[in-house]
Formats: structure tokens, C-alpha cells, sequence
């Protein structure tokens, strides 16, 4: 398997929706007539991806990532247009395609609710039919890496959900998938919980070189994960490419806050940057760095004032991601 | 490999299989209620053939019947699996689907451990008390009698393990309808009552009247309750007897036949919602 691992091309998913307008009426006209309305969830996306990539995906609710995600897994069958995973079409092969792919969904549960984690984790190697001593290496890595030793003899419906995720997340990956699919994998933990999915995912994808695609609606993922991000907005590719490039491309201000020894100067008039928002002491600017130089900004500020200090931010990536959204009028 | 082969199943049969032998007290409040509903049949069945009638069963046969009805009552196919059902409307079927197994063996394998723990759980003590305490009582001529004979114990056992595989295509039908309906309940009112007087387990069926009794020994439920029930008490003997059991293999893999081809339509078009 060399060159791309996955291959989308042209993928069109339309749902069939049953509609019903509101009243008494409407509802018992609605037994003799249905009303059907065609929803697109995902509309000619096309990309690829090269074996070992980690890509991020990014929408708003109901863009069509899951939708995406699911027809790569081969749970779902497209409209139209074909993708193949490591040259196999997901939904033709179903079965030896599954085999070879991990998946988790957020919103989900994969794990027999009331069985201990580790009972759960022995049935997927039998309906994986994983070879014994290649279970014990690969259990006993997932275990170590995902500090789930303690966690082994709880039935799953008494775990927390930080911890449930780590059991789902090692689940996932018990019978040695080449490609992971993450959807929503952070989505309701805590900060702590968040950073080790993220640690764990990052030395997965770095030293087992598998090909991992995430979606989120956490920024702070994409931005620690993500090499590469796909902008999704109803059914449509928005954007494709780095991070950096998405942020150029959405909102390239640059801020400056500077921190004043006294009380802050009534007026700031300096050519090509415009005053955000001021606090007690402090004046927060914004400029744009294609047209004017951060370190020519800092020099006349600081020649001007009297200036205790001065750090340079970029947009949270939030922001970034909302004012692309407000740009290609999608809601998020 | 064949052994390789079917060890997805084998492990989700027994997992299931562990889990619902747990149930204990759902099946000690099912013994109590069965005990009770065994009871009530038995004495009407008594007065009813207590005058000069020409039964098509004797009483003891009937009794026979009832009990093992009542033993064997989480036989019949009369629900499709909760389970399941939770994890169409959460939408963790999608999971299933991520299986590299062949879908409609797994929950094959699924119905065939409710259908054997579940029964094997209220059947149990059922057995005993109508079978060995009642007698021990002096009222063994109203608990559960002695087999016709050992031809047919073994025919009956024979018989037991089809109506096993018949009961599990049935459920696994109901369990892709659910599939496709999203709810399990549509599919268990309709399922319920047919299962209950088509298979005899509400009235035995050569009790039924004359001109239904051709249509009545053909169709697939009687091979639920009704086959092997009667040839227990050697009401259905001999060649006949075997021929019963053909119809219990019939009826079993044309359902599975129609089982199959429900489910791959249901999964071409399944639809997973909420993101």
C-alpha cells in the first residue's frame, strides 16, 4: 500500500427525510400523503490522503463530517461517486475493510456496557480473531499507554467518561488498524482527560505511523494534532490545506497588547493599527502583518510611551474558524 | 479454518449467554406467574374434557402440553432483542456494522444464547416442581408425565434443538425489522399474540377446530410449541413425528433465507443520524 491510503472522489450522500408541517391537519394528511424532502448531507467532496497522514476535519454541526466519516468506515453507502480505503471500496468489502480500519465515535459506545472493560476488550479480539500473543503484546502496550491497568475489572456503565473514552480509544485499536477514525473523540472531557487523548493520538500517529482522521469541534485538537484540516460546511469542502494557510486566508490580524507603567494614553495614532479594546492598563491593538512589520509597530510604540511590557498574540483559532464559517455563510 | 471461522460467534454467544443466565430474579418472578397461569389452564382443560367429549387429546397429553408450554415459554420468539433496539435509537448500531464478521450470523449467534439461557433458567425449575415435586405430592396426575417413551424422549430432544434454531431465525427476522422500523415496538405487538395461538401455547392446536388443523400443522409457528410438545407425549408419533421435524428444518432456513435478505436492504439503506 504506497502513495494514497484513501481516495474520495466525488462523494455524494443524499437522505430521504419524511416531512410533516405543524397542526392536526397536516398530520392526518400526512397518513395518506408523505411529504418527502431530500437532504444532502455531503455534496461532491473530493480529497486525498497519503498513508500515515493525520487529517482534521472541521465543521459546524451537520456539515457532514460524520456523514464522511461514516461512508469511509463502509457502515454507510454513498449516492453517488466512490472513495477506496488502502484500494478497497468500504461498503463492497465491507467485511476485510473493517477488519483492517479502527473507528471511534464520540457519541457512542463500542463497549459492552455491562461487562468489565477487560471482558470487552477479550471479545473484540475473538470477533477480530487476533492471534493470542498478538493480543497480549498489543493489550499490554494499550493498557500501559492509556494508564488503564486499574480500570481493567470495572464494568464500562461505572466508568466516567474521561475514562470510558481511554477504554473506546484502546478498543479501537486492539487489532492493529493501519487507519483510524476519530470522530469526535474529546467531545464532554475535562481538560485532563482532553490532553491525554491528544498526547496518546499524537504518539500513535508519530511512531506507529498509523493514518488517523479526526474530527472536532475543539480547536485546540486540530491545533495540536492536525498537520492538515478540511473545512467542511453543508456538504461542501470549504478548505484543505495547513493550518497556518487556513488562518492566513480567514483572518491574518495580528494583536498587540501593550502594557502601560501609568495610566494608559487617551489616543494611540499609529499608522496600520487600530486600537481592539483597552482595559485599566493596557491597550490591546490589531494589525494586519502583510501590510505593516510587527517589530517597526513594537519600536514606535515603545519610542512613544512609557511602555512596562508588550506580547504579540494571534487570533484564537476559534475566532479564526468562526469568521471563516461567517465568510462562506455557514452557521456554527 | 473452520475453528477460526466461527470464533466470533462462539464469543458473542457465550458472552450473551453468561450475561442473561444473571437475570435471576426476572426468572424466579417468571416461574411464580407460569406456575400460576400452568395451573389455571390445566384445571379448565380438565373440566372441558372432564364430560363425554371426543377430544382429539387426552387429558394427560394435555396437561403435558401445558406444562412444558409453560416450562419452555422463553422459547417462543414473541419479542425482538432490547438490545439491539437501545442501539438503533443511540445509534451505537453503527458499531455492529463495524464488525468484520457476516452481520446476520452475529445476531444470529445473539438470539441463539437468549433463546437457550433465558428458557434454560425458567425451564428448570418448572421441570422439577411439575415433574418431580407434584408426584412426590401424590398429584401426579396433574403435574408433567413421564415421556411416551425413549423413541420419543429422543425425538423430543431432537425436536427441542430445532425449535432453538427456528425461534432464533424468528427472532433475528424481528431484530432486522426493528432495524428498519427504528422502534421495537410495532414489531412486538404484531409479533406477540401471532406467536402465542399460532404455536399452541395458547391453546394446543389439535384442540383447535377440524377445517383449520391442515393449515395449522403447516405453518412455522407450530414448530415452536406444538411439535414437540405432542410428540413428548406421543400425541404425534412415528413417521409423522419425523416429518414434523422436516417442517421445524424448513421453516428454519427459509427463515434464515428471509432473515438474510431483509437485512442486506436494511443495511443498504441505513441511515445514521444525529452527526
Amino acid at each position: 500500500m504506497s502513495g494514497s491510503a484513501i481516495v474520495v472522489d466525488r462523494l455524494t450522500k443524499t437522505f430521504r427525510v419524511a416531512e410533516r408541517r405543524p397542526g392536526t391537519w397536516n398530520a392526518l394528511a400526512g397518513l395518506v400523503r408523505r411529504r418527502h424532502r431530500d437532504v444532502r448531507a455531503i455534496d461532491d467532496v473530493s480529497f486525498h490522503l497519503a498513508d500515515g497522514e493525520l487529517l482534521g476535519f472541521v465543521g459546524p454541526n451537520g456539515a457532514g463530517k460524520s456523514t464522511t466519516i461514516k461512508i469511509l468506515c463502509g457502515i454507510l453507502e454513498p449516492t453517488s461517486g466512490t472513495c477506496t480505503v488502502g484500494g478497497i471500496v468500504p461498503w463492497r468489502e465491507r467485511v476485510t475493510h473493517v477488519a483492517r480500519i479502527g473507528a471511534v465515535f464520540g457519541q457512542r459506545t463500542q463497549l459492552w456496557w455491562d461487562l468489565p472493560v477487560i471482558e470487552s476488550f477479550e471479545l473484540l479480539r475473538d470477533i477480530y480473531r487476533v492471534a493470542p500473543e498478538r493480543y497480549r503484546r498489543t493489550s499490554d502496550e494499550l493498557i500501559a499507554r492509556l494508564d488503564l491497568g486499574r480500570l481493567l475489572s470495572t464494568p464500562v456503565r461505572q466508568l466516567s467518561l474521561g475514562q470510558r473514552m481511554r477504554c473506546e480509544i484502546a478498543a479501537s485499536l486492539l487489532h492493529e488498524p493501519r487507519v483510524l477514525f476519530l470522530d469526535e473523540p474529546t467531545i464532554g472531557l475535562d481538560a485532563v482527560a482532553k490532553l491525554a487523548v491528544r498526547d496518546f493520538v499524537k504518539t500513535l500517529h508519530r511512531e506507529h505511523g498509523v493514518t488517523v482522521i479526526l474530527t472536532t469541534h475543539d480547536m485546540h485538537d486540530i491545533e495540536a494534532l492536525a498537520e492538515r484540516v478540511i473545512v467542511i460546511g453543508k456538504g461542501v469542502i470549504l478548505a484543505d490545506g495547513s493550518l497556518t494557510s487556513l488562518r492566513r486566508g480567514a483572518l491574518a490580524e495580528r494583536r498587540l497588547w501593550v502594557h502601560f507603567a501609568g495610566e494608559p494614553p487617551a489616543a494611540i495614532e499609529l499608522p496600520g493599527a487600530a486600537v481592539r479594546q483597552r482595559q485599566a492598563r493596557s491597550i490591546e491593538l490589531a494589525f494586519d502583518p502583510r501590510t505593516t512589520s510587527a517589530h517597526r509597530l513594537i519600536a514606535s510604540v515603545a519610542s512613544t510611551f512609557e511602555v512596562e511590557d508588550i506580547h504579540l498574540e494571534e487570533p484564537p483559532i476559534e475566532e479564526v474558524i468562526a469568521r471563516f464559517y461567517a465568510q462562506h455563510e455557514v452557521d456554527g | 479454518m473452520m475453528a477460526g471461522a466461527i470464533r466470533p460467534y462462539q464469543a458473542v454467544f457465550r458472552a450473551r449467554f453468561q450475561l442473561l443466565l444473571q437475570y435471576r430474579a426476572a426468572a424466579l418472578a417468571g416461574f411464580a406467574t407460569q406456575c400460576w397461569w400452568g395451573a389455571i389452564k390445566v384445571m379448565i382443560f380438565a373440566a372441558f374434557l372432564a364430560g363425554p367429549v371426543a377430544s382429539p387429546m387426552t387429558l394427560r397429553q394435555t396437561i403435558d402440553y401445558v406444562w412444558l408450554g409453560q416450562a419452555f415459554l422463553m422459547l417462543l420468539p414473541w419479542s425482538a432483542d432490547a438490545e439491539l433496539a437501545r442501539m438503533v435509537r443511540s445509534g451505537d448500531i453503527a458499531y455492529e456494522r463495524l464488525r468484520p464478521v457476516d452481520g446476520y450470523a452475529y445476531w444470529y449467534a445473539r438470539a441463539v444464547a437468549r433463546r437457550t439461557a433465558t428458557p434454560l433458567l425458567r425451564a428448570t425449575p418448572m421441570l422439577l416442581v411439575t415433574g418431580l415435586v407434584l408426584p412426590a405430592l401424590g398429584l401426579g396426575q396433574w403435574g408433567l408425565g413421564a415421556p411416551a417413551g425413549v423413541g420419543a424422549l429422543g425425538l423430543f430432544v431432537a425436536s427441542m434443538a430445532l425449535v432453538v434454531a427456528l425461534s432464533s431465525a424468528f427472532s433475528t427476522l424481528l431484530d432486522v425489522l426493528v432495524v428498519m422500523t427504528l422502534s421495537e415496538r410495532g414489531v412486538n405487538i404484531l409479533v406477540a399474540p401471532l406467536s402465542i395461538v399460532f404455536s399452541g401455547s395458547l391453546v394446543p392446536l389439535p384442540l383447535l377446530p377440524q377445517w383449520m388443523q391442515p393449515f395449522m400443522q403447516y405453518q412455522p409457528f407450530a414448530g415452536l410449541v406444538d411439535v414437540p410438545f405432542r410428540i413428548y407425549s406421543g400425541h404425534l408419533a412415528g413417521w409423522p413425528a419425523v416429518a414434523a421435524l422436516g417442517r421445524q428444518a424448513v421453516w428454519s432456513v427459509l427463515l434464515v433465507a428471509l432473515g438474510r435478505a431483509v437485512m442486506r436492504r436494511a443495511m443498504s439503506r441505513l441511515q445514521t443520524q444525529g452527526g
